[in-house]
């Protein structure tokens, strides 16, 4: 018997298979309408009004709020749907700053793609210029509302995938615009914890990451007084290739580390060896902990905007987060203490680092990351900004031949790499726990649950007749709700792992944009793959391990502590509360 | 608790800290303190456990809010049709000269009074209409308008 569940969109049967509304059953059909209010995994909003179909007895209707019934006939590409579409767009067009040549969303926008499918060559409505005004407040995000077509995907995942609404709709009308509270800079905000996820929703050049720095970054390398060292995040090595047209997902460091030489830089390392060294202290001090019985669950600090906001919401969590710095951050001073074994000057060597992460670009400027006025790491460039420096440079990506990355700061093992991907830390930590637990099964451990496309992860590590409780979380209203969960009695863990951004790492803002859960599978799948050709556990890393008896004494020890390890701060907002 | 957040505190308990109840939270907030300042903004998202970009938003959305301090005395003159037909422009400007009130500004500096300019307050029969302080005035001229003013320049002299 033939299903009769089905929609009749342009002629063509397509079955409805649990698709939420029609806009998804019309991709599926193969009609790739761009929309700008519509992300999968947000509230259905209805804003942009550019997914308009004709349905036979409903007339015009927006096809992301209706939802799709059984002998529905749908018309896309009529006469009438193609004048509205095209109003709407010209409407956007008028009512904003949209000079493509010099806005950094320039090729990646989809208001320029959309004018462009739609042969847009001329805009019938007189033009009310938006003053522009570029709040660069934020160390991490550029906020520009003359660009902005209010489709409210920003303040949509920051209310429902974050929890926090450090953004939201203000005034009205004509003066209707996106801000933080009390219209103050998003650097001036005290909810934004930089994350950056905003930006990754946001479908033009109205929040994007800051780049700023790439133009400091070649003034170093082109200094000779300077030496120059730079090294990459896991996630960056599966995020960069897809901008230059490399299969999405696939790992690529070879081909970065020749063009991080080929662009000028002295050291070539990767924060995968650092990942390694988190870790290894991580993990120590979880063993601490857990045999102690002291400040349970662990909570990761890797993640800049979960350690701001725990800083800002949760403070009375701080005794949980673990005192390591993240890798990044351990490893700025790690180069730099080497260089100065051997001779130079702390001020003489630049640190750079490759993240796919806005939040890591505020991280490096707390002043606990300052020695004597000297940075850790002295800039933050995104995997899209190192994409257009690749670009700048005339480098062409895609084509070149793999290098090595120098040793000793760019040894790593599988553990360090899967740093990129929700899951990946805990994953890293417990083969370390295992083997220190229980030295004869060397650390292999099987827990498939930590690799699910899931944002909210339970496992159980039994080793040594102990048993380890631990949870994966990403995006921060996840991590608020076990939080919350904890603090009620309802669940215990022993040790936990937060990542801002749903899915971890691979999908931070600094990333190349996606929609959906595929481009964060492809990713992440990236990582296991290099994982698994490489060594299993962080001991393994033997030049992790000679950093102790030279650099530092002993795992856990002083100079360790001061170099790797960091402290918190309560930054909760108490405004008419007794003190 | 400083005296400053204890009017907040108290509209809010009245509510049943009902975050549904935001409109006329503000409403009560806004009499208490002739505004809606930005501590007490930010105390009540806090109360309410949404965020302070929330609240800001509703703030800014309806006109009745105020987000600036507002004078101690509202003067309201209506520029509806029917005062508008009658010369309520006339009234406005004698106003403005008289408080020294600059373009877009509605709030003298020393904080004594506010102009607004508001679209109909039901009484067109006594067009043009001018409300001092919640007392309605019909039939206001300009030299009326300003007798008026000169009552509570004088009220708070003494």
């Amino acid at each position: 018997m033939e299903n009769e569940n089905f929609v009749i969109i342009e002629g063509k049967k397509v079955a409805i298979e649990g698709e939420r509304n029609l806009l998804e059953l019309i991709r599926k059909a193969g009609f790739n309408i761009t929309t700008f209010c519509y992300q999968p995994e947000l509230e259905i909003y209805g804003a942009c009004r550019l997914c308009l179909v004709e349905v036979d007895g409903m007339g015009v209707v927006a096809s992301c709020c209706v939802a799709p019934r059984a002998g529905m006939n749908v018309r896309i590409n009529t006469d009438e749907i193609r004048r509205l579409r095209r109003i709407n767009l010209e409407l956007l067009l008028a009512s904003g700053n949209h000079n493509c040549t010099v806005c950094s969303k320039s090729g990646h926008c989809k208001l320029q793609s959309l004018a462009q499918e739609m042969g847009i060559t001329e805009i019938r409505f007189k033009a009310k210029q938006k003053e522009t005004v570029r709040d660069t407040s934020s160390a991490a995000l550029v906020r520009d509302n003359s660009k902005c077509i209010l489709c409210g995907n920003c303040v949509r995942i920051c209310n429902e995938v974050q929890g926090i609404g450090a953004i939201d709709f203000a005034f009205r009308g004509y003066r209707a615009k996106i801000t933080p509270a009390f219209d103050k800079g998003m650097g001036e905000s005290h909810e934004c914890v930089s994350c950056g996820q905003c930006a990754r929703v946001c479908p033009v050049g109205a929040l994007t990451p800051n780049c700023s720095e790439i133009e400091q970054v070649f003034k170093e390398i082109n200094n000779p007084a300077k030496k120059v060292a730079v090294h990459i995040a896991p996630a960056v090595r599966v995020g960069l290739g897809e901008i230059f047209g490399l299969p999405q997902g696939k790992s690529i460091d070879g081909k970065i580390a020749a063009a991080l030489r080929m662009l000028g830089f002295d050291y070539v390392y990767d924060t995968a060896f650092a990942a390694d060294l988190t870790i290894v202290e991580e993990a120590t001090e979880f063993l601490h902990r857990f045999t102690e019985g002291k400040n349970l669950p662990q909570l990761t600090s890797c993640c800049p905007a979960w350690v701001n906001y725990v800083e800002k919401f949760t403070p009375e969590f701080i005794p949980n987060l673990s005192t390591a710095r993240s890798p990044m951050q351990m490893m700025g001073p790690v180069i730099k203490a080497d260089f100065v074994e051997k001779g130079g000057k702390r001020e003489d060597l630049v640190v750079v680092a490759i993240m796919p992460c806005s939040a890591k670009k505020g991280e490096i400027k707390r002043e606990e990351f300052y020695v004597d006025g000297n940075p850790d790491t002295d800039h933050v460039v995104t995997t899209v900004g190192l994409a257009r420096m690749i670009k700048e440079a005339g480098i062409d990506f895609a084509n070149l031949k793999d290098e090595e990355f120098d040793h000793p700061f760019g040894t790593k093992t599988g553990a360090g790499v899967i740093f990129g991907a929700s899951g990946g830390v805990m994953e890293a930590a417990l083969r370390f726990a295992a083997a220190e637990l229980d030295p004869k099964n060397a650390g292999k451990i099987k827990l498939d649950v930590l690799r699910a496309n899931s944002t909210v992860k339970e496992a159980e590590l039994k080793v040594a007749g102990k048993t380890v409780r631990v949870a994966v979380v990403s995006g921060l209203r996840n991590a608020r709700k076990l939080l919350d969960d904890i603090k009620a009695g309802k669940n215990k863990y022993d040790f936990i792992e937060v990542m801002s951004c749903q899915g971890g790492c691979v999908a931070g803002a600094g990333q190349p944009q996606f929609e959906g859960w595929q481009a964060r599978k492809n990713r992440a799948k990236g990582l296991y793959d290099d994982d698994a050709k490489m060594a299993y556990k962080s001991q393994d890393n033997k030049d992790v391990m000679a950093l102790y008896g030279t650099i530092f004494d002993k795992i856990g020890g002083h100079k360790a502590h001061e170099l790797l390890h960091t402290h918190y701060f309560d930054r909760k907002d108490r405004t008419g509360q007794d003190k | 608790m400083s005296d400053r957040f204890k009017p907040a505190a108290q509209i809010l308990k009245d509510n049943n800290y009902d975050s549904a109840k935001l409109i006329p939270i503000l409403q009560k907030v806004q009499d208490a303190y002739h505004f809606l300042p930005e501590d007490v903004m930010r105390y009540i998202a806090n109360e309410l456990n949404i965020s302070p970009a929330k609240v800001f938003g509703v703030a800014t959305f309806f006109a009745h809010f105020a987000i600036t301090p507002k004078g101690k005395h509202i003067i309201r003159v209506c520029n509806g049709t029917a005062c508008h037909v009658k010369g309520s422009a006339g009234i406005i400007d004698a106003v403005k000269k008289k408080l020294k009130l600059k373009d877009g500004q509605e709030t003298t500096e020393d904080l004594l009074f506010t102009l607004e300019c508001v679209s109909c307050l039901g009484a067109c029969g006594l067009a043009p209409v001018m409300v001092v302080d919640d007392v309605v005035h019909g039939q206001v001229t300009p030299a009326k308008a300003e007798e008026l003013l000169d009552e509570v320049i004088k009220a708070e002299a003494k």
